[in-house]
Parts: structure tokens; C-alpha cells; sequence
């Protein structure tokens, strides 16, 4: 859509339009961002340090953040799209080149007052520039060898950069991220089926170059593999996130442990418990009862985001919801799937519930896209 | 591009199909999620719980406390004490050596346990506590405490350790406890699960090992919940265990500290015996050791020191000594004849000062010989020759039969180490081990305590009380176990002879009262005490002719290992036995200067309980008893203020 076309539709101008936010969509990501308070909580001891405090801050920040990002319109994000992509690119290489090492991988910059990981940021950029791109590309033409091959660059490139971190759990993430906007945009089947018949080969491949000299991924992530594929024979090394992670995951029953008396993540069997792990402890507290709300919560905020993005006559703002949304599902889908005991360890977070500074805040962002585009769509009949 | 509405209509249709599609699939995913956290969480709950449990709950041991051991009169002589020691935990100390370091300038740190202590880290899970240092005084355990943030890890425990406060007194008879080896862990069938607990202490020898079951207890437990480190963050549980049962010996610690005092630090032994209860009031070995040096394991510059002394001190003499008993075996040879009816007390042997056997001579050990001899005269003067002449009549059998009624050849069943047996041979048993035949001349030795004849001081005594009541009085030890009093050592008559018994009895009498006797210097004075007794002199080795030729002759001109034993057994009072008495002094010399003045002393300290008055010795070693007595009384055990009968 074009500002002309913008400019003749009856659309809210002003402070006004805060009234026309998603708010169910606010209160529910303000609902899982409590439940994650309050987890952080519990597994301090019953301590706002050191975690919960800091997490609440984050968030007032990044829902203010969110709703400025809201208030403007979202045809100008749709031409920063470019920008910004590039922008997170640069990034990318820069942790590449002067990143800290941290846990055995470059993965952030240290910008003083957060430290960014920009796989994180190029999660929501690849989206915007694919929502872009589609926008701008007549429909016709989306399955057309040389204009499927541009989207196919685009997430490509920052893929390869993650993997080279390496951060295997985020280089998947862009590519299925990647790879629904393209089957959103209308890409044609054949194209995804020809993708899964050669990722289904690429898993081969990478499962005979083990111990060879062009093994293509590291040691530590096969054993990941070995050990999601049976965490039994290695209950204390490398299988020790798993097994306690379902242990503490199983324990929780019907109605869980009771807030705080979880034992698992007490007594510290869990690892990474405020982090990565931090469903296990809300399972192992609150019981089924309790990981299913959060569950239906999340699938709430899906939901309204493609209730929000089908409704949208904007091609771009639609492109972007739906991207955004299925990144947030793989986020916390993979990340439940991980804990219990469906996924390899990938070090994914629980999308606003784990501790952690700048997936928070790249993601009340990234719904301050969804709010712009929710905001600024194309109001009454054509 | 410029957009056609034809293409956006297209465009809108696709995402609304492609959304919805990928959109339910999402939703899908999400659903089996929720049925898969359902199966975990309601179907598979009780499973997990149980593994959770596991996770969390521990079991822990509690020691009980070792039961304690008193003398008769209920002193304290193997006790517990509260022991401060120090432990590292490595996980908690990070840098293990920094700290070590750092807590070696607080403390003295023994470097031998040092390095045990790195041997155990090498080997254990790091959350396992580790000793650093045994036994550290309520100082080094406050300024460890003061300094604890500077030291990590490092943490003040307190436990219980055993005690011995009588110390060398008691070492011979109770032993000692150490921290459980792997060996010891090896040789058991089913160990006890408190075995398992590093540096355990279990008995090692004496008593404490023999009754190891009675006293170790039963272990308590508490179910403690441990977080993933295995560190205790509660206890949930806790059962008391049951401690040890309390013993209580027979011995009286007053005079087995005489015992061992007057001993000094002769390679010696004695043994005091009730002669009517078989309770043993005394049962020393000299020289003697600390055993609260072996508790917390000995250091082995001292325990080198202890096993290469000549006297051996680890040994317990009275017990695991056998000795050719020498003369004191005369009694045995005498009653032997006279209950074979083969000689009376009247009857006389010629004593030229030796005797010819077998083509072999037998020497008495009064050169010029004594004449004319009865049974009375043999035992006082201890002619040789009556009892060479005696043994070709009565046969070695009704000796060694007659040896093994006193209680000589038999084991007698008291709790110490390594009891032994001694030996009462006989022409089957010569056959059997040395697959020899029985000579004349081994019959001839025999009757006078040499040759094969081997008897340990306890056996002395036993056959002393035994000739004193006529009765089969056994030993006793262990006089109570946790107040269940032990049957004592009373036994039945013997079916000797009162007569025969009160002849030889008589000639011990005179041994010890007639001017004539090998003991009669070393008497006592006080009538109503007067004692019975038989010296003996023991030979190591026969003086070898090239010896003899060189003018060696005496004793003391050879080296102390191949000097002759000094044998002395005695009961007293003579007309009411009380008290009997054995005691060996290794390499001594003459069982009448050695070994005799040693009983004396020790039957009058038993018999008077205390110090006896002066008077109840001959007046010519009066002085010479004055500064024994102030001597050895520096050597006493502090009054015990609490002492108080627990057992």
C-alpha cells in the first residue's frame, strides 16, 4: 500500500490511536510475561533478585517500546525493511568478527547497556525484509524460478552467519521462519517439497559426516542429537538436561508441587532453570493445569495474530503478522518440545517468560510491528 | 509495482488460505504439545515422582557411639571424646591447594595426612568431605571458624573418636581402635554399611577387636534431602542408633598400673589371678606402647620405632608369649607321679649333679649335685635330677596329661589377641608335626619345663590357681557386657589328691619361706600373707661347647636375646589362696633374682590393694622398697573425680 492509498482510508490519527491497539494482544503477552515473573520468582527462592526485578523492568521498557513502535505507521517500517535487514547483517558479521566469547560461541555485543544478540534481531528483520519484498512483488510472479531465488538469498545468508556462531537452535528458527513466509506469500508447493526432500538428505549427509573431515556440525551438537535420541545412556553428562528436565516436567501431576515447592529447580537439579529450562519449573510448580494455560495463553497470542493479519487488507502488514506470529509459535513450540524431551537441547528461550534481556525486548518490538500493522490497516469498504 | 486490484484480491486469498493452513497446523502442534504434557504430567506423574524422590532424598548414617570399657571398679579406660577435625569439601573450595595453603598458615597441618588426604580427594566425589586434620584443638577450630570466609569448603566437623586414658596401661589388654582399611573391608564376608563410612574406626586388636560386634552399636539414619551436588539442605527423618554395649573387665587399673610400673621397661609380663574366680586382676605386658597413638593412625617413624624395639612392645606377652616354663613345670611333673601313685612325697632320688640318659649327660643346675632328695626338697632347692629320675619312671604322657588338667597346651578363651596355646607334648604329637620319634632324653627334658614344653604367663598362672584350690578355675576377662554379668571362672574339683596338692603345696610354700628355698630372699614378711611360689630359669639355648671353652659359663656374659628366661608363679596367702601370680622376664637371668621379686611385689600390691606397710617385707629390703614405692606412685593415674561405675 502506498501513503496515497493510506491517506484515503478512514484510519485513527493522533494519541487516538492507542484505542485501536490489539489490546487483547497486549494483555496477553502481559499475561505470559507475568507468568514469567513469577516463575523467576520462585526460583530465586522466593526472591525478586536476582532475576524477577530486573525481567519486570525489561518489560515495562519494551511494552512502552512497543506501543511508540505501534504508534507509528507501519508503511514506514515497511521501507526500513531493507534497512534494517542489512543492519542486523552488519551486526551478525560484527559478533563474527569482535564478539565475546561467550559459552563457547560468539553470539553477542556487549552495547553497555544490554547485550544485544543480533540472531535475535535478524529473527524479526528477515521477516520485515520478506514481508517487503512480497509486497512489493506481484503475485504472480512469486514462483518464478528467479524471483523465489531472492527470498531464498535473503535467509540464507543471515542463516549461514548464525551457523557459523554456531547457533544451530537459531539457524533453524530463521529458516522455517524464512521458509513460512515464503509458503505465506504463496510460494508454490513444489518448491517446499523439493526443500524437504533435500533437508531430509542434508540430515543424512550430516549424519555420515560424523567423524569424518568435513563433518559439517560440531561435536557438541551431535552429542546433543545422540543424547535427545536417547537420554538414558548418558544420564549424568550430556543427557542430564533432558532426563531431569522430564523428571522435573512429570513430577508436577495434575496440579503441580504448589507455588515454590518445586524440588527439581530448588534443588537445583534443573539446569538453566530461569532461563531455557524455566517451563520445567512452572510444570513442576503449577502441574498440567498449570503448563497448559500458559500453553493456551500462547496459543491465544497466535491466534490473535493471524486473526489480526487475515483480516489486514494490508499485504505487508498481514505478511509481517503472520511471520512474526510463526516465529513467536517456533520460539516457545521448540522450546516445550525441547523440556519435554520432543526436541533436541537447542538453546532456544521460552519466548517472554525465560530470563534474558534482549529476546524480551526484540520481541515486544516485533509486536510493536504487529500493533503498527494491526493500527494502520486499511479501515472501511473499498 | 503498481498493484492491480486483481492482484491484490489474488494476493489477499492466497495468504488467507496459506495463513489458515499453516495457522491450524501451528494450533496442532500446539495440541499435541498439550497431550504430551498431559501423558508426562497425569499419566506418567507417579513414575516421575518417584525419580524426583530419588533425586532429592538421601540416606545418611549416623555412628553410634562405640560402647565404652571400664575396669572393675568402673573407671573409664576406653572412652569417646568429642574430636574437632577439619574438612574440605572440594566442590565448595574451588581452588583446593590456594585454600589448603591459606589454611596451613592458620593451622599446623600434618603433611602424612596431607597426603592422605589428597590420595582420598583423588578418589571420592568432590562434594564428599575430607579429614585435612584429625584431633585439632578447640583453638585451631575457633581461629578456623574466624577465618572461614577466606577459607571455602573448609569446614569444622565434630565427631566421636575413642579415648584411652589410662593409656599404656590398658594397651596390651584392650587394644586399639584405627580407621577401617580397605583390607579390613576385604577380609569381611557382609559388612556392616557403617564400614563404609571413610576412617571409621573399628578395633584392631585386643579387645576392641574381639568384641568389635559388642561394642561398634547399630547405625542410626536420617533421610536428608540433598540438592544436586549432593550437598544436605534439610533433614527430613532421623532414627537414633543404638550405642554400643559397655564392658567392664575384670582387671583392677590401680594394680595393673603397678604391674606395669614395677615392670618398667623390662621385656616382661605377669598375670594376677583370682585364684577362686579365675577373674584376671592384672594381666601386664612390658615394655607397652600409647595406644591413642594408633586411633587416628599411627605415624610410621613411630610405628617403625615400635616394631623394630627388641623387647616388642605390640606384643602381649602374657598371652601370645609361650615360654619353656623350666622349673615352674616342676609341679606339673610331681603331681604327675604322685597321682600315678609311682612316687611318694617321702620318696628320694640321688642327685650327683647330673645324670647320664641315652648316652647323653643331664645337667643339674647345682654343679656339685644335692644329694639325697625328696619331693619337698626337689621343689625347694629345684634339684633337676629328682625330676630326670622321676620322668623315665612316670612316662612324658601322664606329664603332658597332667599338664593340660593345670591348664597348660590348652587355649584359654579370653578375649585378646592372638591367645596361644602353649605346648604339653607328647610322643603322638612329636610324631604328628615333627614326624620324629619320642626320645627318652626328650621326656628327661620335659620334666624340668625345657625342650618342647611351652607355656604362655597366663598358663602359669592358671596352673598356679588350679594347684592353689584343687579346682579347674578358668580365666575371666570380661566380667560384664551392658551389666549382664559373665559367668566367672569357677570350675569343678580337678579329682586330684588333697594330699598330693598339699604336699606340693607345702614344698612351694617352703620355696618362698625356708632358708634353704631359691626364693627365700624375696618373701614376705607378713605372716598372714605368706606366699607359696616356684622360681624357674628357662634356657634359650644350651651354652655350647666352644663356649664353655672360651670361659662362658654365666649368663650375663651372653647377649640379652640368648639369655634365659626368668619364671616365677606363686599363690598366696599360703593357707587361704587368694592371689595367684606369673610372671616371665624375657632374657632375665635367674627366675629367683629376675622374676621373683617382681611376683612378691606384685602379690602384695594385690593383696593389700595399695602400697603394703614396709613390714610386710624382709627388713633388709625395706629401704630399697621405701623409694620403689614413692617411685612408682608418681606413675599413677590421676583419681578419676568422675569415676563412677556406668557399666
Amino acid at each position: 500500500m502506498s501513503y496515497l492509498e493510506y491517506s484515503v482510508q478512514t484510519t485513527p490519527s493522533g494519541p487516538r490511536k492507542i484505542l485501536y491497539l490489539n489490546w487483547p494482544l497486549a494483555l496477553l503477552l502481559l499475561a505470559v510475561a507475568s507468568v514469567g515473573f513469577l516463575m523467576l520468582y520462585s526460583v530465586a527462592g522466593g526472591s525478586f533478585a536476582p532475576w524477577a526485578e530486573p525481567q519486570i523492568k525489561r518489560f515495562a521498557a519494551g511494552f512502552v517500546g512497543m506501543v511508540l513502535i505501534a504508534m507509528v505507521p507501519v508503511w514506514f517500517w515497511r521501507n526500513v525493511s531493507g534497512v534494517a535487514y542489512l543492519g542486523s547483517l552488519a551486526l551478525l558479521l560484527a559478533v563474527e568478527l569482535f564478539g565475546a566469547i561467550g559459552m563457547g560461541a560468539q553470539r553477542w555485543i556487549d552495547l553497555g547497556f544490554i547485550r544485544l544478540q543480533p540472531s535475535e534481531l535478524t529473527k524479526i528483520t528477515m521477516v520485515m525484509l520478506l514481508a517487503a519484498y512480497y509486497d512489493w512483488l506481484p503475485v504472480r510472479k512469486v514462483s518464478h524460478p528467479v524471483w523465489v531465488a531472492v527470498p531464498v538469498l535473503m535467509i540464507l545468508l543471515p542463516t549461514f552467519l548464525v551457523l557459523k556462531q554456531p547457533d544451530l537452535g537459531t539457524a533453524l528458527l530463521l529458516l522455517c521462519g524464512g521458509g513460512a513466509m515464503m509458503f505465506f506469500a504463496g510460494v508454490h508447493w513444489a518448491y517446499f517439497a523439493a526443500v524437504i526432500a533435500a533437508g531430509s538428505g542434508l540430515v543424512a549427509a550430516v549424519f555420515k559426516s560424523r567423524g569424518t573431515d568435513w563433518q559439517l556440525i560440531k561435536d557438541y551438537q551431535f552429542r546433543r542429537i545422540d543424547t535427545f535420541l536417547d537420554p538414558s545412556n548418558d544420564p549424568l553428562g550430556a543427557g542430564y538436561h533432558i532426563t531431569q528436565s522430564k523428571i522435573a516436567l512429570g513430577s508436577g501431576g495434575w496440579t503441580g508441587r504448589g507455588f515454590m515447592q518445586g524440588t527439581q529447580s530448588r534443588l537445583n537439579f534443573l539446569p538453566e532453570k530461569h532461563t531455557d529450562f524455566i517451563f520445567t519449573t512452572l510444570a513442576e510448580e503449577f502441574g498440567f493445569l498449570g503448563g497448559a494455560s500458559l500453553l493456551v495463553l500462547y496459543a491465544l497470542i497466535i491466534v490473535f495474530c493471524f486473526h489480526s493479519a487475515l483480516t489486514n487488507q494490508n499485504r505487508y502488514g498481514a505478511l509481517l503478522t503472520l511471520g512474526i506470529g510463526t516465529t513467536f509459535f517456533l520460539f516457545f513450540a521448540v522450546n516445550m518440545a525441547m523440556v519435554m524431551g520432543l526436541a533436541p537441547v537447542v538453546g532456544v528461550p521460552l519466548p517472554m517468560v525465560s530470563y534474558g534481556g534482549s529476546a524480551m525486548l526484540v520481541l515486544l518490538a516485533a509486536f510493536g510491528l504487529v500493533q503498527s500493522a494491526h493500527v494502520h490497516r486499511p479501515r472501511g469498504r473499498r | 509495482m503498481r498493484r492491480t486490484p486483481k492482484d491484490s484480491a489474488e494476493s489477499s486469498r492466497r495468504i488467507t488460505r496459506r495463513g489458515l493452513l499453516l495457522g491450524g497446523a501451528q494450533l496442532g502442534v500446539m495440541g499435541l504439545l498439550g497431550a504430551r504434557m498431559r501423558y508426562m504430567q497425569v499419566d506418567q506423574a507417579d513414575e516421575f515422582r518417584l525419580l524426583a524422590e530419588e533425586n532429592r532424598v538421601n540416606i545418611r548414617l549416623i555412628p553410634p557411639a562405640r560402647g565404652e570399657i571400664f575396669d572393675r571398679n568402673g573407671r573409664l579406660v576406653a572412652g569417646n571424646e568429642q574430636a574437632y577435625r577439619i574438612v574440605i569439601t572440594r566442590e565448595d573450595a574451588g581452588d583446593v591447594d590456594a585454600v589448603i595453603d591459606r589454611l596451613s598458615r592458620i593451622v599446623k597441618l600434618d603433611p602424612d595426612e596431607l597426603e592422605k588426604a589428597r590420595t582420598e580427594m583423588a578418589r571420592s566425589a568432590p562434594f564428599l568431605p575430607i579429614t585435612l586434620a584429625d584431633r585439632v584443638s578447640w583453638d585451631d577450630i575457633s581461629r578456623v571458624a574466624v577465618n572461614a570466609p577466606a577459607l571455602p569448603g573448609i569446614t569444622p566437623e565434630v565427631g566421636l573418636s575413642r579415648i584411652y586414658p589410662l593409656g599404656k596401661d590398658f594397651a596390651h589388654v584392650v587394644g586399639y581402635v584405627g580407621p577401617i582399611s580397605d583390607y579390613d573391608l576385604e577380609r569381611m564376608e557382609e559388612p556392616d554399611q557403617l564400614l563404609r563410612i571413610p576412617r571409621f574406626q573399628i578395633g584392631k586388636v585386643g579387645i576392641e577387636s574381639k568384641l568389635e560386634d559388642n561394642l561398634r552399636g547399630k547405625a542410626g539414619a536420617r533421610r536428608v534431602e540433598v540438592n544436586a551436588t549432593g550437598r544436605v539442605m534439610r533433614e527430613l527423618s532421623r532414627r537414633e542408633g543404638q550405642p554400643g554395649a559397655n564392658l567392664q573387665l575384670t582387671i583392677d587399673h590401680m594394680l595393673q598400673n603397678y604391674v606395669q610400673a614395677r615392670m618398667g621397661d623390662d621385656s616382661a609380663s605377669a598375670v594376677v589371678m583370682d585364684c577362686q574366680t579365675g577373674d584376671l586382676l592384672a594381666i601386664g605386658s612390658s615394655p607397652s606402647y600409647d595406644p591413642n597413638l594408633f586411633v587416628r593412625g599411627i605415624s610410621v617413624a613411630d610405628y617403625k620405632a615400635l616394631t623394630e624395639n627388641d623387647y616388642r612392645p605390640l606384643a602381649s606377652k602374657t598371652v601370645q608369649g609361650t615360654y619353656p616354663p623350666g622349673s615352674t613345670f616342676k609341679m606339673v611333673a610331681a603331681l604327675a607321679g604322685l597321682e600315678a601313685g609311682i612316687i611318694t612325697a617321702e620318696d628320694t632320688y640321688y642327685c650327683p649333679g647330673h645324670l647320664e640318659v641315652g648316652g647323653r649327660r643331664f645337667h643339674c643346675w647345682k654343679g656339685g649335685g644335692h644329694g639325697h632328695m625328696n619331693l619337698e626338697g626337689s621343689l625347694r632347692e629345684s634339684c633337676d635330677v629328682y625330676y630326670y629320675e622321676l620322668a623315665l619312671e612316670v612316662g612324658i604322657e601322664r606329664i603332658s596329661d597332667m599338664a593340660q588338667r593345670l591348664g597348660i597346651g590348652v587355649r584359654h578363651d579370653i578375649p585378646m589377641s592372638a591367645v596361644a596355646q602353649g605346648l604339653a607334648p607328647d610322643k603322638a604329637w612329636k610324631k604328628e608335626i615333627r614326624g620324629e620319634d619320642w626320645l627318652i632324653g626328650d621326656s628327661v627334658n620335659s620334666a624340668i619345663g625345657q625342650g618342647f614344653v611351652l607355656a604362655s604367663p597366663l598358663q602359669l598362672a592358671v596352673m598356679t590357681a588350679r594347684i592353689a584350690t584343687g579346682h579347674a578355675v578358668s580365666p575371666r576377662l570380661l566380667k560384664s557386657v551392658d551389666t549382664v554379668e559373665q559367668p566367672d571362672g569357677r570350675g569343678p574339683s580337678l579329682g586330684l589328691n588333697e594330699n598330693h596338692l598339699r604336699q606340693v603345696r607345702k614344698a612351694m610354700y617352703q620355696v618362698s619361706n625356708n632358708r634353704r628355698g631359691t626364693a627365700y630372699s624375696n618373701r614376705i614378711a607378713e605372716d598372714a600373707f605368706r606366699m607359696a611360689g616356684k622360681t624357674g630359669t628357662s634356657q634359650v639355648r644350651n651354652i655350647t661347647a666352644a663356649e664353655r671353652a672360651r670361659g662362658v659359663t654365666r649368663n650375663d656374659q651372653l647377649p640379652w636375646n640368648r639369655r634365659d628366661h626368668a619364671l616365677f608363679v606363686n599363690f598366696a596367702p599360703y593357707d587361704n589362696p587368694r592371689v595367684a601370680v606369673a610372671v616371665v622376664v624375657e632374657h632375665g637371668g635367674g627366675g629367683s633374682t629376675a622374676a621373683a621379686p617382681l611376683a612378691r611385689d606384685i602379690t602384695l600390691q594385690a593383696l593389700y590393694g595399695d602400697d603394703p606397710p614396709l613390714t610386710a617385707y624382709p627388713e633388709k629390703d625395706r629401704g630399697r622398697i621405701r623409694s620403689q614405692q614413692e617411685r612408682l606412685r608418681a606413675l599413677r593415674p590421676a583419681d578419676e573425680s568422675s569415676a563412677k561405675s556406668r557399666a
